[in-house]
């Protein structure tokens, strides 16, 4: 069960390269394109429009925030990104080439890696399988399916000193024994340490104390100066504003505002939000 | 368990080796204190337990001790203890399959009138027997897994299908004896002394070498170990324990071909659960399915792997009991036989809640019932107090298990 042919573990700090395309939107300025683009997305369940032509766009190196009241779509947009539920129209360019994403094993062979609110980690199992469960490293001869259990541990204590997760006192005893932000934390870097370029967290901080928000926020920070593009869902605007760079507000399903974090408030988002205001 | 839990567990103690040998014991002591308070009781309770009965039935009766006793105490316990390596596999991944009883006896009775009615060769027949349980195991597997009827269901109408099936196959006789001296030779033999010895030799080698191997990797790749003097303890307690076994076996007849095989099945699978990607995987889907699925893992081939697996070992539960009575009956895999490989994973420490427990558990819960059952018919006890005695040893058991969960719950695990 290795899977995922050609994507190895991260060894070296990647920062992808800068297309120095020019990008219509910021008037003339080079920037880089997006890893990540999303043109005209429908999805429907029955009669319930959950989405509705609705363009988004993540680059590298930045976080993006999703915004929006309860059955806004958020939850639909990240799931169409990570392969759950494919869109009924629309068009998806990864890396400037057209893609078809229909199944999450899709999403996460291109190197979209989702993290989701439950964090989908094993109590029973210690740090180290966590991160490599489903991915693990096997040593020779491969028929055997032996564990490589040395490999693995020195590739995820890489991971987690890379990414400065030093809470951690011991990747050898079960997640069980974490504390959220901890658990978090694994999750996180399980879903950085396989190449990926893009990563989508779903409400990351919801059940965490004020310690360990401020752990995982900083953790999101790194992802973002790996060069990698985060794509956020939170309902706390403080943590959004706190580490986005932009913020994309949804509103039944379409898009309705987006702001950039230096030049708005948090009273510009929620009143888009709500629709007390169009953005 | 984990390999890992136990270095997490007696990482202080190897820290404070690092200061010097001299430490060892008390820093052993203090690890294993550390591991009860905090809910990892292991195997530790059940040793306890085993040293307890033992004591108990050594003050009551003198020959429960003896040479011959406790090889005796062995055949008895190949039986239920190859079968419970199934269930606690099935246990694992949080399931139970309650079928195993009568899948022995359904293919024991293949075995019987294969061999004996059809004149097949002795190996053909014990082939033909464990591809029988592996294929009810695979199709209960599938039940299970592909149409979602919950595990409990499919193998208890298993063990009234397979009992059906067993009836069936045995026709009106009944009772077929089986008298080929090769397949009964799994039951009635036992290894010279040399061998016995050679054996135990081989294992406590086999084990410090590749423990020594992975602690000298981890050692140049700059990661924890276990110090050289836990090592050493480990390797003295294990080369105590088996040595002693077959020193003590060696004195009645030497050790038994059936225990040979039970150990030599414990050993493999225990392996296979720790050291490979597919009982990590099994870990993983008892643990958390959802969490399993999502990383990529086919949850369905590792649940109707396992179910094959227990019928397979069920089979050779049933070729083991076979060879034991020289027959294979109506009787056969019925009885409290079902009961009893549960109990004994269960004593064993294999969790009923799903991912956690050894392969080991089989093993020291088999010795567990099979020592109470030896015991009370040694001091003479009917079959009343035999079964509120397990049944009771049963309950103690899981609440242990229940109570350990709590435990971790509260230490914030």
């Amino acid at each position: 069960m290795q899977g995922h042919a050609g994507r190895r573990p991260l060894q070296v700090l990647t920062v992808p390269e800068a297309d120095t395309r020019r990008d219509e939107r910021d008037g003339g300025e080079i920037a880089p394109a997006p890893v990540l683009e999303l043109k005209g997305i429908s999805k429907h369940f029955g009669a319930v429009e959950a989405l509705s032509e609705v363009d988004f766009e993540v680059y590298p190196a930045e976080v993006v925030a999703l915004a929006g009241d309860n059955g806004a779509g958020k939850s639909t947009l990240l799931k169409v990104i990570a392969g759950t539920h494919p869109p009924d129209a629309g068009i998806i360019r990864f890396d400037g080439a057209e893609v078809v994403i229909n199944s999450p094993r899709h999403a996460t062979q291109l190197g979209i890696e989702t993290v989701y609110q439950d964090l989908a980690l094993c109590d029973n199992l210690d740090v180290v399988a966590n991160m490599f469960l489903g991915r693990e490293t096997v040593s020779a001869p491969a028929a055997l399916c032996r564990l490589s259990e040395l490999d693995m541990e020195r590739r995820a204590l890489d991971v987690l000193r890379q990414l400065n997760v030093t809470t951690i006192k011991s990747v050898r005893s079960p997640v069980a024994t974490l504390s959220g932000g901890q658990r978090q934390s694994v999750a996180i870097s399980r879903a950085v340490m396989w190449n990926s370029k893009i990563v989508l967290l779903d409400e990351p901080t919801a059940a965490l104390g004020v310690a360990q928000t401020f752990q995982v926020r900083e953790l999101i920070k790194r992802l973002r100066t790996r060069g990698l593009g985060v794509v956020l869902i939170s309902h706390n605007l403080h943590d959004v504003f706190e580490v986005a760079d932009r913020i994309i507000v949804l509103r039944l399903g379409r898009r309705v505002a987006t702001f950039k974090r230096d030049e708005a408030t948090p009273d510009d988002v929620v009143a888009s939000i709500t629709g007390a205001r169009r953005g | 368990m984990e390999p890992g839990s136990e270095l997490s567990a007696s990482k202080q103690a190897i820290k404070a080796l690092e200061r010097g040998p001299s430490f060892a014991p008390a820093m052993l002591f203090r690890a294993a204190r550390m591991r009860i308070s905090s809910g990892e009781l292991g195997a530790l309770p059940v040793v306890f337990g085993l040293a307890l009965i033992w004591t108990y039935f050594e003050l009551q009766d003198t020959h429960f001790l003896t040479a011959r006793n406790l090889s005796n105490l062995v055949l008895q316990i190949s039986v239920s203890g190859t079968i419970a390596i199934g269930v606690v596999l099935v246990l694992l991944l949080g399931e139970i399959d309650l079928s195993v009883g009568s899948v022995a006896g359904a293919t024991a009775a293949v075995l019987g009138v294969l061999t004996v009615d059809d004149n097949w060769p002795w190996w053909a027949g014990i082939l033909a027997m464990i591809a029988v349980g592996a294929l009810i195991g695979a199709l209960q597997g599938v039940w299970f897994a592909v149409l979602r009827v919950p595990s409990f269901v499919v193998t208890l109408a298993g063990l009234l299908v397979w009992l059906g099936v067993q009836l069936h196959v045995l026709g009106d006789a009944g009772t077929l004896n089986v008298f080929d001296a090769r397949i009964t030779a799994i039951a009635s033999t036992f290894l010279p002394d040399a061998w016995g010895w050679g054996l135990a030799a081989v294992a406590v080698i086999g084990y410090a070498g590749s423990r020594l191997v992975e602690d000298t990797q981890r050692r140049r790749a700059e990661m924890s170990a276990r110090s050289l003097p836990i090592l050493f303890v480990q390797t003295a307690t294990i080369a105590a324990l088996l040595l002693g076994a077959v020193g003590v076996l060696n004195c009645a007849y030497g050790v038994p071909t059936a225990g040979v095989l039970l150990f030599a099945l414990v050993a493999f699978f225990d392996w296979l659960v720790r050291r490979t990607t597919f009982g990590r995987h099994i870990y993983a889907v008892g643990g958390y399915a959802e969490a399993a699925r999502r990383a990529g893992i086919s949850v369905i081939r590792i649940r109707i792997c396992v179910f094959a697996l227990a019928g397979t070992l069920a089979a050779v539960g049933g070729l083991i009991s076979t060879a034991r009575l020289q027959a294979a009956s109506t009787q056969t895999g019925g009885g409290t036989l079902l009961l009893e490989s549960i109990a004994a994973a269960v004593i064993g420490g294999a969790s009923l809640f799903g991912g956690r427990g050894s392969v080991w558990a089989a093993l020291l819960g088999a010795l567990v019932i099979g020592s109470v059952s030896n015991g009370l018919d040694l001091v003479g006890q009917p079959a009343d107090v035999k079964y509120m005695v397990e049944g009771a040893i049963l309950l103690l058991a899981v609440t242990i298990d229940a109570y350990s969960r709590r435990r971790l719950a509260v230490t914030g695990r």
